[in-house]
């Protein structure tokens, strides 16, 4: 039987190599709810033996029911009735009944609504499977951070009222931010928010791009101070589709025709507050966003994955020149760089998601259940901070590297397939399709670039890597990590320089800046994936056929792709470090001249 | 109304995976070197009860008759949402034939009370398809065979699409009746996220005892008896323990059941070799000759 989960080696070592007893250890709080709840593991054993049971189901789900309905759920898209109901492509409304009697809707939620409690590293691995069937699907079983939010923020009442029905998948939600001037300035946003006589809150407006808009929870941003501009004039609202929510047009769109994308007029629709008024944008939507980043990283690596699968299988058999494609240099090449970014991207992925489930856990220990002796709060305090930190850089990088490493890859999927993949014929075309918004919504790449650069340029990402490097290593690959360090000197040094330049300077290098630091980052956890202490044993390629069924050893295959990695990525940290140190401001200084007038579009 | 169902299922050798190697000299299988799965078609017969559960509420008891370690598919059957699993398990029941295992089965089911009795059409290991419509005879209620949708239910009165091969046949009948369900009546759900948190230790007073065992190889065997009936009772109290029953227990005639009820013989196994309809011409290159023989052995033609 197919599954997505079991075929993955790369999920499955990371499942064990990871500290995913960590998580599970912040996430279950000292595993206080097993004796409430009958299906609350009662140690870090039994939560892993859980994970590993739910992805395996979800991973059967993915490869047999999901996977060959996406097809037509692309072809298919979703209609606007004339009545302003949205009818989804079949597939996707099949799917959401088999999702929902996996129970599996309630990933992250707490038991007491019905969820798994599961931390957000199990996430990360879920949504990537089912992004890998479905990319588009992606956007309904990995926008949870909806219901999240509520959780997070949302009084007693309203949290009664809809997470048990998110649970049991009886509900979708939607994130209802942009607006047709308020993009990735959402600061500008308009709609408005005002209370009637009785103090009731109302929404009037318009909203646009809407992922999943028809879903039947929506969670609004809207400005309720109309005197106050800017971000503190907002606040976030919970609403119910409605007679007063009309869909007014779904969006023709190049990819993940699986999610409707709508615009939406709210007609006086009766809502409720979410938490405090003005802290809408500044505290909720910032949370909800970096829950969505992650969730949008791990779509990047379904559809990288399943890009990379298509390419393999068919260079592995199509012949020119008569020898399979897969012999001839250019094409190998592209095949492993495309397999070692995938796995990059997983790497940095599955870091960043334990370090949200740090960050969140410590801050809910603190919140809920603080040390009662002074130094032990003061430490715990301190590592709270120090993982939001990291987080804070961390979730704009994932977001970043995965959502362009999608789109090289299914790029280059393509390329392997030639002409036949330029047809409809193969799922690459639909891949690089469906890849192509991952670097656009829930911030662009340029945005996570200005997101992490600040934490880049303040030494948070200096503290991650010494952290890093301060791990246990083979003595083998002890000349990689000498590389590693050089690299993190050059980037010290570009750092200082940058500085020197001014915040201008600092945004246009950014993304220079940014590159170094990740690069180095994927380096050590290739690194300490190479010297890991749960090995297993791999298939490698068939190469004739004396050696089927040959194996490797996961820790050995990773030394080889550390190597490979730090090694071909060392000349290019050097060529980005003496880049950002040229001084170079054209961009500001000739702008005009470079570009030329305006013309004509024709 | 509610609905009692109670579905049969079997826990059978997966026969898709058939090569050579897993072949006995005389043309039979071995059992052992093939992985052993919940039979297909009694996975839709599940859905099918699971989905009269959603809908009219009621209560799905599974049975398996089979070797200790069918519990398997009975947890699995828990992990869906059967709310009842029962492990039929008795040396005695061996070289049971059909006629054998449908009058063991019904002895079970007679115990329990029910509406609607549920099977897969037929299980891949035996293809025979003669369990079901035996066990409805045995039991005296109305059979309504290769059931591909179930149109309504509305009281007592049960009507059904039954597929015949060349057509489809709609039948209506009154409860209690026995369905036997096609792979075409649906696509059978995962294992739900917290039913398998919650099921995932249930196990049998057999399994029990092998673990106690293990856990105290140094211990007598009335400590044993002891652990054994205080581990039984607390996982009967978290709703894991899997009922487990052998023929005394379901007051079975044992002239019916094993070797001694089971009037089949096999006359001859034949070995059918297919004829060759396609064909493919090859470069004659080592690499060549290589690389078919290579895509026989993936297609699963030759071993």
């Amino acid at each position: 039987m197919a599954n997505f989960y079991k075929d993955n080696d790369d999920i499955r070592f990371l499942f064990r190599h990871t500290d995913v007893a960590g998580s599970a250890n912040v996430c279950e709080e000292g595993f206080k709810f097993a004796g409430e709840f009958d299906y609350a593991p009662a140690d870090a054993d039994e939560a892993i033996q859980n994970y590993d049971m739910v992805l395996d189901s979800l991973g059967q789900l993915s490869a047999e029911f999901i996977a060959p309905r996406a097809e037509d759920v692309d072809r298919q898209g979703n209609v606007l009735n004339e009545d302003g109901t949205v009818t989804r492509a079949k597939g996707i409304a099949e799917t959401l009944e088999k999702l929902a009697q996996a129970e599996v809707m309630g990933f992250t939620l707490p038991y007491r609504f019905g969820g798994l409690n599961f931390p957000n590293i199990i996430y990360s691995m879920a949504i990537e499977m089912v992004s890998r069937a479905d990319v588009g699907l992606m956007n309904i079983f990995g926008l949870q951070g909806i219901a999240e939010t509520i959780n997070a923020f949302a009084s007693e009442e309203i949290k009664q009222k809809y997470l048990h029905d998110f649970s049991a998948g009886k509900v979708t939600g939607a994130m209802v931010l942009t607006e047709p001037d308020a993009g990735s300035d959402l600061q500008a946003i308009k709609l408005r928010a005002f209370q009637d006589d009785d103090g009731n809150w109302l929404l009037h407006g318009v909203k646009r791009f809407i992922t999943n808009g028809c879903g039947e929870v929506l969670l609004v941003l809207a400005r309720s101070e109309p005197d106050r501009s800017g971000g503190l004039g907002l606040s976030l609202f919970v609403c119910e589709a409605g007679p007063t929510v009309h869909i007014r047009r779904l969006e023709d769109k190049l990819g993940i025709h699986g999610s409707p994308t709508c615009e939406i007029f709210f007609d006086n629709t009766p809502c409720e507050i979410i938490g405090e008024r003005q802290r809408g944008l500044v505290t909720y939507v910032m949370s909800l966003m970096n829950g969505a980043r992650i969730g949008i990283a791990g779509q990047s690596m379904g559809v990288a994955e399943a890009a990379y699968r298509v390419a393999r299988d068919y260079a592995s058999t199509r012949k020119q020149f008569r020898v399979a494609i897969e012999k001839l240099p250019a094409v190998r090449d592209m095949l492993i760089d495309m397999k070692t970014v995938i796995e990059a991207g997983r790497a940095l992925l599955y870091e960043t998601s334990r370090i949200v489930d740090m960050e969140i856990g410590y801050a809910k220990q603190l919140e809920t259940n603080p040390p009662e002796d002074k130094a032990e709060a003061k430490q715990l305090k301190n590592e709270s901070r120090r993982y939001k930190r990291y987080a804070g850089i961390m979730t704009p990088m994932s977001k970043y590297y995965c959502s362009e490493m999608c789109n090289t890859v299914t790029y280059d999927s393509m390329q392997v397939l030639g002409g036949s993949g330029y047809m409809r014929d193969y799922a690459c075309e639909r891949y690089m399709r469906d890849a192509r918004i991952t670097t656009i919504y829930e911030g662009t790449s340029q945005l996570q670039v200005v997101a992490a650069v600040r934490g880049v340029c303040s030494g948070t990402a200096e503290k991650l890597m010494a952290k890093l490097a301060g791990q246990q290593f083979d003595p083998e690959i002890s000349d990689l990590l000498e590389t590693l360090a050089k690299g993190r000197e050059l980037l010290t040094e570009s750092v200082i320089y940058v500085k020197g330049q001014g915040n201008e300077y600092m945004d246009l290098y950014g993304r220079a800046v940014v590159d170094i630091a990740i690069d180095l980052i994927i380096g050590y956890l290739f690194c300490g994936q190479a010297s890991t202490k749960v090995d297993m044993q791999v298939p490698v390629a068939e190469n004739g056929s004396s050696d089927n069924g040959k194996t490797i050893s996961m820790k050995q295959r990773k030394a080889i792709i550390a190597r490979r990695y730090v090694t071909k990525n060392a000349p290019k940290i050097t060529a980005l470090a003496e880049l950002i140190r040229t001084g170079d401001k054209s961009t500001f200084t000739d702008y005009e001249a470079l570009v030329g007038p305006v013309q004509e579009l024709g | 109304m509610a609905y009692n169902c109670v579905v049969l299922i079997k826990q059978v050798p997966d026969t898709k995976r058939i090569t050579g190697d897993v072949m006995n000299d005389d043309g039979t299988v071995k059992r052992s070197a093939l992985p052993a799965i919940f039979n297909p078609e009694d996975l839709n017969a599940l859905e099918l009860a699971l989905q009269i559960k959603e809908k009219f509420g009621g209560h799905i008891t599974v049975i398996t008759m089979g070797l200790p370690a069918a519990s398997a598919v009975l947890r699995d059957s828990l992990f869906r949402g059967a709310d009842e699993a029962i492990l039929l398990t008795d040396r005695r029941c061996a070289a049971s034939d059909t006629l054998a295992t449908s009058y063991i089965l019904s002895c079970a089911v007679k115990r329990i009370d029910y509406d609607i009795v549920l099977c897969g059409r037929q299980a891949i290991d035996g293809d025979t398809a003669q369990v079901g419509p035996q066990l409805a005879e045995k039991l005296g209620v109305t059979q309504i065979t290769y059931v591909e949708e179930l149109t309504d239910l509305d009281g007592k009165t049960i009507t059904a699409r039954r597929n015949i091969g060349n057509g489809w046949q709609q039948v209506k009948a009154t409860l209690p009746v026995l369905l036997t369900v096609v792979g075409e009546a649906n696509e059978p759900r995962v294992a739900a996220a917290k039913k398998m948190m919650k099921y995932k230790n249930a196990c049998t007073p057999f399994e029990v005892q092998q673990r106690i065992k293990a856990e105290n190889s140094d211990a007598v065997e009335a400590e044993i008896k002891e652990l054994v009936a205080n581990r039984c009772s607390k996982l009967e109290e978290s709703g894991s323990l899997i009922k487990q029953l052998d023929l005394d227990d379901v007051e079975a005639d044992l002239n019916w059941c094993g070797q001694s009820g089971s009037p089949t013989k096999v006359h001859r196994i034949q070995s059918v070799v297919l004829a060759a309809k396609g064909s493919k011409q090859i470069e004659p290159s080592k690499e060549a000759i290589s690389d078919m023989i290579h895509e026989l052995i993936d297609d699963k033609i030759i071993a």
